[in-house]
């Protein structure tokens, strides 16, 4: 669904991405794990629009999608929900998920989409009515993810769904996760908890200092000396 | 000396005020949206004025006549004027800078400025001389109370409002109010629902210079003198009361004007110097006491 060749990326003078490639396909989880500053994030960024890459090519459903604006690759099919949520503070939560529908020309469609999310997280549904920042750290992920579900897409790419957020929360974004990628969404999620994101991959890559370096099924990667030294601290 | 706080002053200064408050919005809703003072924004309210001035006799000539229905299609060819040029200064000046630094845009907004108040000095129809602007409406006066309130008064009042209205009612309930108001709080979110960012800016842009357009006639109307340089104060004027509102905030753009407007009007009355300058003092004090205006919100989620 999604192939990635020789992606490098730079911000003014500083190149955050060298050399990655990787492959997402159709109905499976793919995960890339990494340290902090590996360029996971940008990898994203890249690969939704909003970074135009400086070399490399990125093909979403087999046509070149390297540097397109980000508001068009949203009709063709990729849903990002970015680092750090980014839900707008001063909307409602239902203006939030409204605005997400904003591709979609048939409004009872964005609706039916709404339901879906309201049934798929209940406590999103309680809060419909309040400001996006008066939500804790868990009801605004599910709100971003929500918001994914609105867009709709083929492509679904996560930014650290776990960061900040209880234990037990975590397990519920995750089994979601699953949840979407069996309902036929393609999954292509970016971790520091590598081990979470492991668990629930079929494949996954490891990116060290902007390169793609250790890549595999995500039951091989997790077997890997150097990766449970690294990133399963065992 | 009778008072100066008379029912007069208060009419004049919410008349000002009106003027000032339709000029603002564009101020506040530019920034809002791209983090920018349009210096060239009081002059977009400069080219409505000279709109209704040619709209004016053009459609005299042809279809001959004057009165509401003369006025109401001048205030369109007003309003249609301002939202163009100011279309066209996002296009071709602005939008080349948009990811340059802040400066870059901030100096050509000024260069924008004195570019259409040159250019219009050149123009040979339009010159850097003083115009009269035609009675697109006769005149009538009303007596109540101590006050004598001209159909003028009561005309500014109702376009300012009706627009503000409007206005309001597209911010908070139309799909492009939501876009708008998502792009101010975080432009790569909203590319991310898929909303054409720069679309958006377009829209705001072209609503703005709408209702600059719309005072520029208003003003024009009222203040029967026009000339390329008249949008330099009442533009400079607006952006006092867009940031004692507290900038890149709608109602405090509204509310901040009327204050202005009122404040000047109360202080020319004292003495005509003092009015002039009332505005900067204004702006001073705000500055020192309440940078981020009556209702603007803390700096922090402004960057």
């Amino acid at each position: 669904m999604l192939s990635v060749k020789n992606l490098k990326v730079a911000y003014g003078q500083i190149v955050a991405l060298k050399d990655v490639s990787f492959e997402v396909p159709a109905g499976k989880i793919v995960t890339l794990i990494g340290a902090n500053g590996a360029g996971k994030t940008t990898t994203l960024r890249a690969v939704s629009g909003l970074e135009k890459p400086v070399a490399g090519s990125i093909t979403f459903k087999g046509q070149e999608v390297g540097g397109m604006d980000a508001h068009k690759l949203v009709s063709l099919g990729i849903a990002h929900v970015p680092e750090g949520r980014k839900i707008f503070p001063t909307l409602t939560v239902r203006e939030n998920l409204e605005l997400a529908g904003w591709t979609i020309k048939d409004k009872a469609e964005v609706r039916r989409r709404m339901d879906e999310v309201f049934t798929f997280f209940p406590r999103v549904a309680e809060r419909v009515g309040q400001l996006g920042g008066t939500l804790s750290g868990g009801e605004q992920q599910m709100l971003a993810v929500g918001r994914a579900i609105v867009t709709g897409g083929d492509l679904l790419l996560l930014d650290e769904p776990s960061m900040g957020l209880a234990p037990v929360l975590v397990d519920e974004i995750f089994d979601k996760i699953v949840a979407i990628n069996k309902q036929g969404t393609t999954v292509l999620l970016v971790e520091q908890n590598a081990a979470e994101a492991l668990e629930i991959a079929d494949f996954a890559y490891v990116l060290e200092t902007g390169y793609t370096t250790i890549a595999g099924p995500a039951d091989q990667v997790s077997c890997d000396a150097k990766v449970r030294e690294a990133y399963l601290g065992v | 000396m009778g008072s100066i706080f008379n029912a007069q002053q208060i009419v004049n200064g919410l008349q000002l005020g009106s003027i000032y408050a339709l000029i603002a919005l564009g101020y506040t809703m530019v920034y809002g949206i791209v983090r920018l003072i349009n210096f060239a924004h009081g002059d977009f309210f400069m080219v409505g004025a000279y709109a209704a001035y040619g709209a004016f006799f053009l459609f005299n000539a042809f279809l001959g006549g004057s009165g509401l229905p003369m006025a109401a299609v001048t205030l369109i060819v007003a309003m249609a004027a301002g939202s163009v040029v100011a279309a066209l200064t996002n296009r071709f000046a602005y939008k080349p800078l948009r990811n340059k630094p802040k400066l870059s845009s901030l100096i050509t907004a000024i260069g924008v400025s004195m570019l259409i108040e040159y250019l219009f000095s050149a123009l040979p129809f339009i010159g850097a001389s003083f115009r009269a602007f035609p009675v697109l409406i006769e005149q009538k006066l009303y007596k109540i109370g101590t006050a004598t309130i001209s159909n003028y008064v009561v005309i500014d009042l109702l376009v300012a409002a009706t627009l503000m209205i409007g206005l309001t009612f597209l911010v908070r309930k139309t799909a492009l109010g939501r876009a708008m108001r998502a792009v101010s709080q975080d432009k790569d979110a909203a590319k991310l629902m898929g909303i054409d960012v720069e679309r958006v800016i377009g829209w705001t842009f072209l609503i703005g210079g709408a209702f600059a357009g719309a005072a520029g006639l208003l003003a024009g109307m009222t203040y029967p003198r026009i000339f390329p340089y008249m949008g330099i104060l009442p533009g400079l004027k607006a952006f006092i009361a867009a940031v004692l509102g507290g900038i890149g905030n709608i109602p405090g753009a509204m509310l901040g004007a009327y204050i202005m407007g009122l404040a000047e009007t109360f202080a020319s009355a004292f003495n005509s110097l003092l009015g002039e300058g009332i505005a900067f003092a204004i702006l001073i004090l705000v500055l020192l006491v309440r940078p981020r205006g009556l209702l603007g919100e803390k700096s922090a989620d402004k960057i």
